[in-house]
């Protein structure tokens, strides 16, 4: 495009020409400008965009990019979208461009296979950082590990007393762990299916939820905290296989934890506050205060890249965990930016609050619209949306930013119970109820496929890092495999 | 029992006797033999009161003994698997089942079905036939008795004109009539003088419905546009069910409360 090369120093001359051309300001999702103002020619849609940006950011590789316009997306050219929103030229436009993902993850379209093998409901879902293996967790009370080329059952791990409520893949990939209804955890070595010891016991009641250490703090990944209705949060470490610390304070149980980046421990209570625990010695560091109800669900900006550890969608595979940690650092680093991380977190309240717990214990923005409680929140991988499922039948999309409302997805007609993204944040997908589960386009705000076929409620939902396949699991006992 | 200390004085001063010890400690040996025996050769009330005793005992020690041994054994967790398992954010919340959602639209719909309601007074005491007519002889020689006079409250609305006096069955007092009755909220707990639009039921039976006898227990219609309730679409209520909970014929006005 040699127009725009030319443009920046002669304006002088196109003063007559200025309704074909429009002042812009490039610049990123933080507010930096990148480069100075520069007059476009009102054709130039987001593909001219695109390589300006990829010319000014001097990227080897052309990456894809989308651009914004005052929060909406610009998909048509220019000019014809400033005549639409009758946005004056006279005024210099700030475009802000964010990065989008360079592979593109194909929809999941058809149940691939369903797998029997459970006797009880499906509770739990997880695939592991790398993409290989899949686990599931069920009230049969085994774990089972099932393998995704031939889609039959690999392995029936036995060992807990009662329903297998949570289960959590190392960001490494080398361990898998479960926790039970009677408050147990047992870990199991996912190459052979047998536990790596004995149960590790200390929570008095159920286990809510299980979150790893980052594999950039610390690798190989040893260290996982666990959190139950009894009301502790307690550190554990597999190669001691014993009980770390035990953080206690809340008064009620509490209904999730997240392991930040930063090495921060997140728990969300039904006392309606968020404690954070710094890890070393266990202390409290503070508490976020602000819900009117039980918090039902926490999600960190920085989530998705913190589960995939030092994978990503090349399917490299490292040998030694200096390497992963040194590649899982750098990918954390990228995924990050300047920004501190954010912290989203849904309540019974029906709202959710967006924090920043680094720089303030007052939330950021609460963001309202849901009628019913909302069950489940998720960051999308590049962190740039939230997405929020809620018993209220609809899913909200969110700015993962600013947390302003973005789009409602409604379609289903149950309660929503849980959602995943695919890895290159441009498909939502949620499993409810009402026993099917949807597939959303975030780019159109759409539901782009509906996946029926299960026979009762679907519980728990999981799309693998690699994008290529989606498991789900519910009450009617078989785990479903879905393929584009 | 000793009256006074002497004995415990002679104690002091003189020590216990040299065997004193040996046989307490036979005597209470002996004890257990000589209860068993009691307990075996008493006979009539005397027998049967030691038995009651005996059995009292006998309970509470069975009692005491199984709580020491509760405490002993180590108690195990709950270790039963219970179906219908469900996720962790699932376990905390008291959903209804879907089959008992089912059964409640259906149980409502029969309801509704029947005509059954749920209403403040659900008996009422029967009116007699004789008690709520009076009969009214006619005729030139006052023996033909076909005419009744009701006694209770009625209702008979605005556009009501008597039949023929001459083939008039029942005779409605004009005294006794009604067109406003005292309704009461039952949640906010105050009363209005709302209109009478109808009688819809009258527990005693369908014939003094038609009639529109008003007594307690009946069902009528009442005007509540002045109250100003407005249904979920936006459309103004204007009629409502009350029932009547006192004797209108005895108090001169219709007391009801509101079916809400």
């Amino acid at each position: 495009m040699e127009v725009e090369a030319g443009l920046a120093g002669a304006p002088m001359e196109e003063e007559r020409e200025l309704s074909n051309r429009v002042i812009c300001q490039l610049t990123d999702s933080e507010g930096t400008p990148l480069g100075a103002p520069i007059f476009l020619p009102e054709s130039a849609g987001p593909k001219e965009l695109q390589q300006l940006v990829n010319k000014l950011l001097k990227n080897e590789e052309k990456l894809p990019y989308a651009f914004y316009v005052s929060d909406h997306e610009l998909v048509v050219p220019l000019g014809s979208y400033l005549q639409k929103n009758k946005v004056s030229v006279e005024k210099v436009i700030t475009i802000v461009y964010q990065p989008q993902a360079v592979f593109r993850i194909c929809p999941v379209t058809r149940c691939s296979s369903t797998i029997a093998g459970h006797m009880e409901a499906v509770l739990s879902v997880a695939f592991s950082p790398d993409g290989r293996h899949l686990a599931s967790g069920s009230g049969d009370t085994t774990v089972r590990l099932w393998d995704l080329n031939t889609q039959t059952p690999l392995f029936t791990c036995k060992g807990h007393r009662n329903w297998v409520l949570s289960i959590a893949w190392s960001p490494d990939g080398k361990h898998l762990v479960s926790g039970s209804k009677t408050g147990e955890l047992i870990c199991w070595d996912p190459q052979t299916g047998k536990p790596s010891g004995n149960p590790l016991t200390g929570h008095k009641k159920w286990i809510t939820g299980i979150s790893w250490e980052p594999v950039h703090l610390n690798a190989p990944c040893r260290r996982f905290v666990s959190a139950s209705k009894d009301g502790d949060a307690r550190i554990w470490d597999v190669s001691l296989r014993k009980c770390v610390i035990c953080l206690t304070g809340h008064t009620l149980a509490i209904t999730c934890v997240k392991w930040g980046g930063d090495g921060i421990i997140y728990t969300g209570s039904q006392d309606c506050t968020i404690k954070m625990w710094e890890t070393s010695q266990g202390k409290l560091i503070g508490t976020l205060k602000g819900h009117g109800h039980w918090v039902n669900s926490l999600a960190l900006s920085t989530e998705y890249v913190l589960r995939t550890g030092a994978f990503d969608h090349t399917g490299k595979q490292y040998s030694s965990a200096e390497e992963m940690k040194k590649v899982a650092l750098e990918r954390y680093n990228r995924m990050k930016g300047s920004a501190p991380e954010r912290l989203v977190s849904g309540s019974d309240d029906f709202t959710m609050y967006l924090w920043e717990p680094a720089v303030s214990k007052h939330p950021k923005t609460r963001m309202t619209g849901h009628q019913q409680l909302v069950n489940h929140v998720y960051f999308s991988p590049d962190g740039l949306w939230i997405a929020s499922a809620s018993f209220d039948k609809s899913v909200k999309l969110w700015n993962g930013i600013t947390g302003k409302f973005v789009a409602a997805f409604r379609g289903h007609v149950g309660p929503v119970y849980q959602i995943s993204w695919s890895a290159d944040s441009r498909l939502l997908l949620s499993g409810s109820k009402d026993s099917t589960l949807k597939v959303w386009d975030i780019r159109t705000q759409k539901l782009k496929q509906d996946l029926p076929g299960h026979a009762d409620e679907v519980y728990a939902v999981d799309w693998s890092p690699d994008g290529e396949k989606v498991a789900s699991g519910g009450n009617d006992k078989v785990l479903k495999l879905w393929m584009g | 029992m000793p009256q006074g200390d002497y004995i415990e004085l002679h104690r002091k001063r003189q020590g216990y006797r040299h065997d004193h010890f040996e046989r307490k400690r036979k005597k209470e040996a002996r004890e257990v033999h000589k209860r068993s025996e009691i307990a075996q050769k008493a006979l009539g009330i005397k027998g049967k009161m030691f038995a009651k005793k005996r059995y009292a005992e006998k309970a509470q020690m069975k009692k005491t003994l199984a709580m020491h041994e509760e405490s002993s054994t180590r108690r195990k967790v709950d270790d039963e698997v219970h179906d219908g398992a469900i996720p962790a954010y699932l376990l905390d919340r008291d959903e209804t089942t879907r089959a008992k959602v089912l059964s409640n639209t259906i149980k409502q719909k029969r309801k509704e079905k029947a005509g059954k309601w749920e209403v403040p007074l659900p008996k009422v005491r029967p009116v007699a036939e004789d008690e709520m007519f009076r009969v009214i002889r006619s005729g030139k020689r006052k023996t033909k008795q076909w005419k009744r006079m009701i006694t209770k409250a009625t209702f008979v609305g605005p556009s009501f004109t008597r039949k023929p006096p001459k083939y008039e069955r029942f005779i409605r007092p004009s005294g006794l009539r009604f067109t406003k009755a005292h309704v009461t909220h039952p949640e906010l707990k105050c009363t209005f003088n709302l209109e009478i639009i109808g009688v819809k039921k009258n527990p005693n039976g369908p014939m003094y419905t038609s009639l529109g006898v008003m007594t307690k227990g009946t069902i009528i219609e009442v005007n509540v546009s002045e109250l100003g309730l407005v249904t979920p679409a936006g459309k103004v209520v204007w009629g409502n069910y009350a029932q009547v909970t006192n004797n209108p014929e005895n108090d001169g006005c219709i007391n009801a409360v509101l079916l809400v």
